[in-house]
């Protein structure tokens, strides 16, 4: 054997070392042609995201289509579970054993006094409904638009969490999927949020009520913009249909709106508690176009001075003519 | 135990304490998280930090006075910093070591041997010193001002800064990849090149950079100068077998007239001595010593009279006067640039600590001076600056960026008068902006914007789209039909759309087809905050009539009386290369001079 760097003696060429060498070029010579294995004769091309799809589940619990009540007065916590009563219990819509998704507003790195964000007090109620009616997991999840540590940390919703026993889970890079919406004209291929949704049973959503500039409100429907990752801010340019669309995405299991102090004014981000009004309500609905078309008379507006209301209830995202729904009302101390 | 176990126990403990220092130097409330953890303790035990502030500043601040410590005990007993607790230097001795072994015994004592270039280290530190000694005479002209450039090779903020930005974070992805986003760093190649350049040529030379490069190395040979220990010779004479060199660490020639000021107190010499000749000990060396820098009083003199002539050399260019780049933004609290330049040492931790990650290492747009400090940008990170938070404040250890409180930052309390700190004002490109230059709605800027009341408002109006002029054929029941049109279905339903008769106010297009469109109720036609004209138009437009189709649309108008330059709208602008709307260095609070309104005040 020959070692680098050592002068080879010179000698005749023995047979034997003839057939060495013969065998050794021959498999390198497989070798290399092996690589042309690697031949191809189509030009590379961006990547497609065909493989990955993601599809959403069934949250809505059976028999609960329509449900809608309206809670005022009372504390935060107390007229949470006022509202969750009247549209039959959170035992209604989950069940011992199940898993449960909380998608919250987390959008901004504000404190909870300034009402920009899921209040950690209606979110530690309904954590703690839903570990009485026995899920075995509550998940809460958010894409925000500011810093993600920062924004679940300052809005003290990590420490909600916490402290109700519920699991936080991070929008990082890996837990996106490209979603397309059958019918859709915007979600097309985009991704969505959707590791925390793997394997959950039961999606609510827990929105604040606010002003928004470009929409008129952001409310329930609003809120699963935080499932949107990617350049979604282009959804802005259309933002009725967009809201639309997220409407389409799935039926969720629930939807309650926080409106013990309303963004009347400077939304979506506030920044002022004279930006807000206690306008003492909390919505509850399986229906999310039903809470939005009431919740949004709390900022002084009709439901009519939304167009995605009307788009999102004329493609059957839910219905806005609740003067004819069973509104079950409670007024409290 | 022998001495040399006890400082590589040394040397290992304090390498791990340094990094797990960086590690933890993370925004949060976790054990493993910045909390209590003294994470600027190697920073404040450097003496050449508090030395270079003091010059520059004329004060030692705050956790800078730890450096006491560290230049009693250099006074005291030598270089022992160098040899036992500095984290780079033990890099450097690792690598060397490994170096050393594929080398025969008398390339060792050849490469272990006090070369005269070793006086490199202390034209250095003079020079960096001349640099950043004009202030000791302010107040004089602004151009006979200290700049501070020590931390650009002083070995703690060199390894912090590296640590901090390139290799730790490389290893936090590795093993943390599901706690936080994807941190970058911009020019993270030139400040990891220069650390691991440092690394790799103790490979040739063991503890190059502490022997020919260390400005902090050479400070404490200076101040060790009349330490009361020191290595040395117990006879003149001894075999001369030279075997103390073999694996000298400092090359300061215990065999032949040792340089104290050169030995950085590793004692394997005194180990490996075959006739325990070298001792560490009161006495001067039985051989004589070499105890000043191997340098002439002229040629130190040029070195400190070089450094006085760069700092003015550099600040010809006015880049912290009347030329200051627009685009270089501070982080929150930051100091006026020339107070700024007195200041930073280039260190990192507010780069490390911030948690949007937009605090990132200049390269040269603020000028040579300005490399690797701290600036603000929008386009890296999860978001603008946090109006909530003041982190790089509270971290930055010698006070360049001040340490706010939230109400200082936001303007609220006992500082409602003085208004929010601002970093900048964001300017709208009306050439780039959808609605001002595409006719496309969006607005995220406005929406995102965190001040209370917005620092961001729109000028609404409706503006006719491409093809929108129509002359209607049919009109019945809110429904018109037009000719000479095939759109997309719902083409103009998306709620953005409007129809406007001549002279009317612009009503909603609820439904479209491909030649028809449905008009809103009157009361849709136009949002709240626009005035309705109830009875004028109530009809809608009549068969025969010219209309157009106009798209509502929102422009964004900064107020520059209200935007703190915090940049979570040019972050979030959706126009992702060249952003629409861009903050620059204008109406700086660190910098009254650059503001843009009339008033004084607040504005």
């Amino acid at each position: 054997m020959s070692v680098p760097g050592k002068t080879l003696p010179t000698a005749n060429l023995t047979r034997r070392e003839f057939a060495r060498r013969a065998a050794l070029a021959g498999v390198s010579v497989a070798a290399a042609s092996a690589i042309g294995a690697l031949y191809r004769r189509d030009d590379p091309r961006p990547a497609t995201s065909a493989d990955r799809r993601f599809e959403f589940g069934t949250y809505a619990a059976p028999d609960t289509a329509g449900r809608l009540s309206v809670v005022t007065g009372g504390d935060r916590a107390g007229a949470v579970g006022r509202a969750l009563e009247l549209v039959g219990g959170m035992g209604a819509f989950v069940r011992r054993g199940e898993r449960v998704l909380l998608k919250v507003n987390a959008a901004f790195a504000t404190p909870p006094i300034v009402g920009a964000t899921t209040h950690p007090e209606f979110l530690e109620a309904v954590i703690a409904h839903c570990r009485a009616a026995g899920a075995a997991e509550v998940l809460v999840t958010d894409n925000p638009i500011n810093d993600p540590a920062t924004c679940f940390r300052l809005t003290g919703i990590a420490a909600a969490c916490e402290r109700a026993g519920a699991t936080l889970v991070m929008p990082t890079d890996g837990a996106f999927q490209r979603y397309t919406q059958s019918g859709g004209r915007l979600l097309c291929d985009w991704p969505v949020l959707a590791g925390p949704l793997a394997g959950v049973d039961r999606v609510i959503g827990l929105a604040p009520i606010k002003d928004h500039h470009r929409s008129g409100a952001s409310l329930s429907l609003k809120n699963w913009y935080g499932l949107l990752g990617g350049r979604r801010n282009v959804f802005h340019q259309d933002i009725h249909t967009i809201i639309t669309e997220l409407a389409l995405m799935f039926r969720p299991t629930l939807v309650m709106l926080d409106g013990t102090e309303s963004m009347i004014s400077n939304g979506p981000t506030g920044g002022s508690t004279a930006d807000l009004k206690p306008t003492r309500t909390i919505i509850a609905s399986t229906d999310p176009v039903a809470a939005d078309s009431l919740g949004v008379t709390l900022l002084g507006r009709r439901a009519e001075d939304l167009p995605y209301l009307a788009q999102a209830s004329a493609r059957g995202a839910g219905r806005m003519d609740v003067e004819r729904m069973d509104v079950k009302r409670a007024q409290m101390g | 135990m022998k001495i040399i176990t006890a400082r590589r126990i040394s040397q290992v403990f304090f390498l791990a304490l340094f990094l797990w220092l960086c590690a933890v130097s993370i925004l949060g409330e976790g054990w493993w998280q910045w909390r209590g953890w003294p994470v600027n303790a190697f920073l404040q035990l450097d003496p050449l930090v508090a030395i270079a502030t003091l010059a520059t500043t004329g004060a030692i601040y705050r956790g800078l006075i730890w450096a006491l410590v560290t230049v009693i005990a250099t006074i005291l007993l030598g270089r022992v910093f160098c040899g036992w607790f500095c984290p780079f230097g033990t890099l450097h001795q690792v690598l060397g070591y490994i170096g050393r072994r594929y080398m025969r015994v008398a390339a060792r004592i050849r490469v272990n041997t006090y070369h005269p270039a070793q006086a490199i280290k202390y034209y250095i530190l003079l020079f960096m010193l001349g640099a950043a000694a004009w202030n000791l005479w302010r107040p004089v002209s602004p151009l006979f001002r200290s700049t501070l450039q020590t931390g650009l090779l002083d070995p703690i903020p060199l390894m912090q800064r590296s640590v901090n930005l390139t290799f730790g974070t490389l290893a936090d992805h590795a093993f943390r990849p599901a706690a936080a986003g994807q941190r970058h760093y911009e020019g993270a190649l030139g400040i990891g090149a220069v650390f691991l350049a440092a690394l790799l040529v103790n490979v040739l030379i063991p503890r190059f950079y502490c022997r020919f490069v260390c400005p902090l190395g050479a400070l404490l040979g200076v101040l060790g100068r009349f330490a009361l220990l020191r290595i040395g010779k117990t006879h003149a004479r001894c075999s001369d077998c030279r075997l103390c060199h073999v694996d000298c660490e400092g090359a300061c020639d215990p065999q032949g007239h040792v340089r104290p000021g050169e030995c950085v107190l590793c004692f394997n010499c005194t180990d490996t001595c075959p006739d325990d000749t070298l001792r560490y000990a009161t006495r001067t060396s039985a051989a004589g010593e070499r105890p000043w820098p191997g340098m002439t009083r002229r040629s130190a003199l040029v070195a400190l009279g070089t450094g006085l002539a760069a700092a003015p050399l550099a600040r010809l260019s006015a880049l912290a006067g009347t030329n200051f780049v627009p685009g270089v933004l501070r982080p929150p609290g930051s100091q006026a640039e020339d107070e700024f330049l007195a200041r930073c040492i280039k260190c990192g931790q507010c780069m490390k600590i911030c948690p949007t990650n937009i605090i990132q290492p200049a390269l040269l747009q603020g000028g040579v001076e300005a490399l690797w400090t701290p600036v603000l940008n929008h386009r890296i990170g999860t978001s603008g600056c946090t109006p909530n938070c003041v982190a790089c404040g509270h971290i930055c250890p010698t006070a360049a960026i001040r340490p706010l409180t939230i109400d200082e930052k936001l303007g609220r309390g006992e500082f409602a008068a003085d208004g929010p700190v601002r970093m900048g004002l964001a300017f709208v490109d009306r050439g780039r902006c959808l609605p001002w230059a595409m006719g496309t709605p969006c607005i995220v800027c406005q929406e995102v914007c965190p001040v209370a009341p917005k620092a961001i408002t729109t000028s609404d109006v409706f503006e006719e789209v491409t093809g929108g002029r129509l002359h209607v054929s049919e009109a019945r029941d809110g429904v018109i039909e037009v000719s000479g049109v095939a759109w997309l279905p719902g083409q103009w339903a998306t709620g953005d759309f409007h129809l406007q008769g001549a002279g009317g106010q612009p009503r909603a297009i609820v439904e479209s087809g491909e030649r028809t469109l449905r008009l809103g109720a009157e009361g849709e036609a136009v949002r709240r905050d626009a005035s309705p004209h109830p009875g004028q138009d109530e009809e809608g437009p009549r068969a025969g009539e010219d209309v157009r189709i106009v798209v509502r649309l929102q422009r964004p108008v900064v107020s520059p009386a209200l935007c703190t330059g915090c940049g979570i709208c040019e972050h979030e602008c959706p126009v992702r290369g060249l952003r629409a709307i861009r903050v620059t260095a204008e109406n700086e609070s660190r910098h009254p001079e650059h503001g843009v309104l009339v008033s004084g005040k607040k504005g």
